[in-house]
């Protein structure tokens, strides 16, 4: 893990990169890193988010910047903007059930291909997929999710990089943490090793490439 | 009583002790208000909750602890949290007794639409396909009838949102089962007629001897 500025860590993000972002509705999501990526205009990112949250708020942001071109995600419903973009087909939206967004990230971090799930069967969801049949039950194949980057944001994150996460502040931080080549962090409190007790520790500083450090 | 609280209240009704029961948003969100107080059930809000208290009193909302459309709850004691993939394992792996979802359509076969209006309404179906999917129990809240059209329809024009069926449909004018894979006049609404209820429902109701009024 090395501790950087968050100019430098952005920096490191190229046009059209592939990028998780965590948080849900904008809450545990690294906001810091967002506006960075503003400043520096970040342009044709795929953006992988379990929603759109609102503008001017966690991912919303890149949406009013006009940064992105494609979107994976479960929800858009509380974004108009990205509603209008995708209207005008400026941005890409691929749509997928919330369990199964997890899911994919989740195979993705641990070398797994993708996961057999019963979400989808019979929808809109299975168009193009694979159906596999186990012991008499109907499961699509979904693929694994990978990133160039993860954007994530803790509660707590010691010297070495080990996260503990708050609240609901939790969501997809711990999952998209697993599944991306470059993993930068932002976190409410940097603390001395040994403050978060190893029961407490949720993401493994191994994971953990750069920390943003606080100002 | 408005049409939302009588839905909210007989859906509250079918809540048990000890269950761990996922609240949609809508009129499903104000069936906690209903629930009584000396009956204990686990809400969980899917962002990664166990133990959703009702909105904190003025000035102390903390901005890391919300429900799933970002607004701030609170958390009851024994109260627990965990990360999505555990969110919907517990959703899709049939650890939710119930949940309560909103609904564009219901059909006589019990396919619920709920997540989409091709060319109008493309919001994304966020977690109702693992809830509908994997829930225990599925009970629909909704109007029973949009604009002067029946949502309870033959066959659903929309896109589905699972093709698992529901268990119950509460609305302002009735309660709908399908048991025995038969859609079923359970209950009317206060001061609502059987034949009233026909008139406003597109899907072909089966009606028992016995339909008695909703007790809410």
């Amino acid at each position: 893990m090395k501790a950087v500025s968050v100019e430098e860590a952005v920096a490191l993000i190229p046009n059209g990169a592939t990028v998780m972002v965590a948080g849900f509705m904008g809450v545990g999501t690294p906001e810091r890193l967002l506006d960075e990526l503003v400043r520096q205009r970040k342009s044709e990112l795929s953006i992988i988010s379990n929603d759109a949250a609102v503008p001017g708020k966690g991912v919303g942001k890149l949406f009013d910047a006009a940064l992105v071109s494609t979107l994976t995600t479960s929800h858009i419903g509380l974004n108009p903007n990205v509603q209008k973009q995708m209207m005008a087909n400026q941005v890409a939206v691929n749509l997928v059930p919330q369990g199964t967004f997890v899911e994919r990230i989740r195979a993705g971090g641990c070398g797994l291909g993708g996961v057999l799930t019963p979400t989808g069967v019979g929808t809109m969801v299975e168009e193009g997929k694979r159906k596999i049949e186990v012991d008499g039950k109907h499961f699509l194949l979904e693929t694994a999710l990978r990133s160039d980057f993860a954007l994530i944001h803790a509660f707590l994150a010691d010297y070495l990089g080990n996260l503990a996460y708050a609240l609901t502040a939790r969501n997809f931080n711990p999952v998209m943490a697993m599944a991306a080549d470059t993993v930068i962090v932002t976190a409410e409190h940097i603390v001395p090793v040994g403050v978060i007790a190893p029961d407490h520790v949720i993401t493994p500083a191994p994971l953990v490439d750069y920390l943003i450090a606080n100002g | 009583m408005d049409a939302q609280s009588i839905i909210a209240r007989r859906v509250a009704r079918e809540l048990r002790a000890g269950n761990l029961v996922n609240l949609g948003i809508g009129i499903p969100t104000l069936v906690a208000n209903f629930v009584p107080s000396d009956l204990k059930v686990f809400f969980q809000s899917e962002n990664g909750l166990i133990g959703t208290g009702p909105m904190p009193e003025q000035g102390m909302a903390h901005p890391l602890l919300t429900d799933a459309g970002g607004r701030p709850i609170s958390a009851l004691p024994g109260a627990c949290v965990f990360d999505s993939a555990m969110s919907f394992g517990l959703i899709r792996g049939g650890h939710v007794d119930i949940t309560v979802l909103g609904g564009l359509q219901v059909d006589a076969e019990g396919h619920l639409a709920n997540w989409m209006i091709p060319g109008k309404m493309v919001p994304g179906m966020g977690g109702a396909m693992d809830l509908v999917t994997g829930a225990k129990r599925v009970i629909v809240a909704m109007q029973h009838a949009a604009k002067g059209k029946s949502k309870i329809v033959q066959k659903c024009a929309l896109p589905l949102t699972s093709s698992r069926p529901v268990d119950l449909v509460v609305t302002d004018m009735a309660v709908i089962n399908f048991s025995g894979g038969r859609i079923t006049l359970q209950e009317t609404a206060p001061g609502v007629t059987v034949a009233e209820v026909m008139a406003v429902t597109e899907a072909d109701l089966f009606i028992p001897a016995d339909v008695p009024e909703m007790r809410i």
